[in-house]
């Protein structure tokens, strides 16, 4: 018998134990704070009419009508969009190599590939303002060299955010990738060849079909990971990026207009639950 | 065959160029980490300790991290306890809600921690939980738990169930066979979620930013507020003690279950 099955009195009591403590946990800090956010998106814009009894659908007006916030939102699908195609191109190559190579550092490079994840990402974004600042090791170097009189603009926007999030990304793409690459097989590409397929074609017609799932996963991961983002495109961004999670982030702290930020979190929400149900057709017309 | 040569330089070389991308900021930082100048800039001057010095003599950063390890050491034992009792119900049980819960316990990962993060805002608020100590511990616990059930679930299901039978049939008692069998199999598993919610409670930016302010204020929170106004190596010093600190938990959980596996 591998299972118990709850029906006698006792077995449910025990059960009710062990389940109680998780629904509690996860019903104050996951589910209730999601129902809260429904709220209070359609509470009155102020501050303290969190807890009023009316309803109105001012906040979402607000930003339907608001040219800044489809600016924003457009910023923030680029963002998404550019950010998850360079980490999973530049990703690709990496979960290739540790799948495939027979190197007996390969424990030690794949965790190097995944570690910076464990760093925190307020941390690697500092390292990229190190990186692309003004004084930074790039401009640094460039005019050291005279090849440059005034530093390149390279922080302080769009792009210095874009490569920053790209890198602090990348594990998670490479990581979703190891997971997905368990169908390729040596022995296929072997065959191909012997058969007289070149490299090209054995890449194409082989690795590549074999591959994209994983590639796929990684590639919606990074792209939700990158719509939710503020803490990156704020430092790097130097105040002049606004995407959905600065301005989240903007009404909740220092406007304190918390039925907008509810608002855009709920469009966030929706934005990324129809990109993830893009997602789920993509695979099944790739399986199907 | 020339041409093969050719193709396994470039591979190699653009394999190590991606490396190199990728620990960039890390590397980077480490350099970084031994100026004391007071604006940032490449390469350093001069090298030296002072930056750590001054990162021990920071008050703000010392209580922050002081904070951050409580905060952190509470999380990981909150959230193994309820993810030990979580994972006996799902993986020992057959009961109505079993897929429910099990959805349940899945569910923060697909949701946005910026959106979490508004919500539990929200809803610590009213209670006057914001900024306080309880209030960030549930806040962290929520997004724990799922990697606590998962390590758990795994050390629980290899658990072979006839070892804990003998135990019963020679006449333990449920919490003795818990105590003195199951504990003891699955405790890889305990350390491996405790080390990862440390981990992830103690990196923690996003949603800690919506609700701590200055009395339960965290080290990334501290940092974050820090670098908008300034960027001295400071900051590069404070970040490669937590880099260290988190390289040897990783070198823990590695050892105990395997990394890939636990995330």
């Amino acid at each position: 018998m591998s299972a118990t099955l709850a029906k006698g009195g006792t077995d449910r009591s025990v059960l009710l134990i062990l389940v109680l403590p998780g629904l509690l946990a996860l019903g104050v800090t996951f589910v209730l704070p999601l129902i809260w956010l429904i709220r209070a998106s359609l509470a009155p814009s102020a501050f303290t009419a969190i807890t009023s009894p009316d309803w109105t659908v001012g906040s979402y007006s607000a930003v339907l009508f608001d040219p800044f916030y489809w600016r924003v939102a457009l910023n923030t699908l680029t963002l998404g969009l550019t950010v998850s195609a360079f980490a999973v191109v530049l990703s690709y190559p990496i979960a290739l190599f540790l799948v495939r190579t027979p190197s007996r550092w390969r424990g030690v490079l794949t965790a190097l590939a995944v570690a910076p994840l464990l760093t925190s990402a307020v941390v690697r974004t500092y390292g990229w303002m190190v990186i692309l600042g003004d004084r930074g090791v790039i401009n640094g170097a460039l005019t050291s060299l005279h090849l440059i009189e005034r530093p390149l603009p390279l922080s302080n926007n769009s792009f210095g955010a874009t490569v920053a999030l790209i890198e602090i990304f990348m594990p998670y793409a490479i990581l979703a990738m190891l997971s997905g690459f368990g169908r390729l097989n040596s022995a296929l590409e072997e065959a191909a060849a012997m058969l007289g397929a070149n490299r090209l074609r054995v890449f194409t017609r082989i690795i590549l079909p074999l591959s994209l799932p994983g590639v796929l996963t990684a590639a919606l991961l990074v792209f939700v990971l990158a719509i939710s983002s503020f803490v990156t495109p704020r430092l790097l961004g130097g105040g002049r990026v606004f995407v959905l999670g600065t301005e989240v982030y903007n009404e909740a702290t220092v406007t304190l207009n918390w039925p907008l930020a509810a608002a855009l979190s709920v469009i966030l929400l929706v934005l990324f639950s129809s990109v993830i149900v893009l997602y789920q057709r993509a695979l099944r017309s790739l399986e199907g | 065959m020339t041409a093969n040569l050719f193709g396994r330089i470039a591979w190699r070389t653009l394999i190590t160029a991606l490396y190199a991308f990728l620990l960039a900021p890390i590397v980077v930082v480490f350099i970084i980490s031994f100026d004391t100048r007071q604006y940032l800039a490449f390469p350093p001057e001069s090298w030296s300790f002072g930056s750590y010095e001054a990162v021990f003599g920071n008050r703000a950063f010392i209580g922050a991290f002081g904070r951050s390890l409580l905060i952190g050491a509470i999380v990981g034992v909150l959230a193994v306890v309820v993810g030990v009792l979580l994972s006996l119900a799902m993986v020992r049980y057959r009961f109505r809600g079993r897929e429910a819960l099990s959805f349940l316990v899945a569910a923060p990962f697909l949701v946005p921690h910026i959106v979490l993060a508004v919500g539990i805002m929200l809803v610590l608020s009213p209670f006057g939980l914001l900024d306080s100590y309880p209030g960030i511990v549930l806040a962290h616990l929520g997004i724990t738990i799922p990697y606590t059930v998962r390590t758990i679930s795994m050390s629980l299901s290899a658990v072979d169930m006839r070892v804990e039978e003998a135990a019963r049939v020679h006449g333990a008692s449920p919490a003795a066979v818990f105590r003195r069998i199951t504990l003891p199999l699955i405790r890889p598993g305990l350390i491996a979620g405790a080390a990862i919610a440390f981990l992830i409670s103690f990196d923690e930016a996003t949603i800690s930013l919506f609700i701590v302010s200055s009395k339960a204020s965290t080290l990334p929170t501290e940092i974050y507020h820090y670098l908008e106004y300034k960027t001295d190596p400071q900051i590069a010093a404070l970040s490669m003690i937590l880099i260290a600190m988190s390289v040897a938990i990783v070198v823990v959980v590695e050892r105990l279950i395997g990394l890939r596996k636990a995330l």
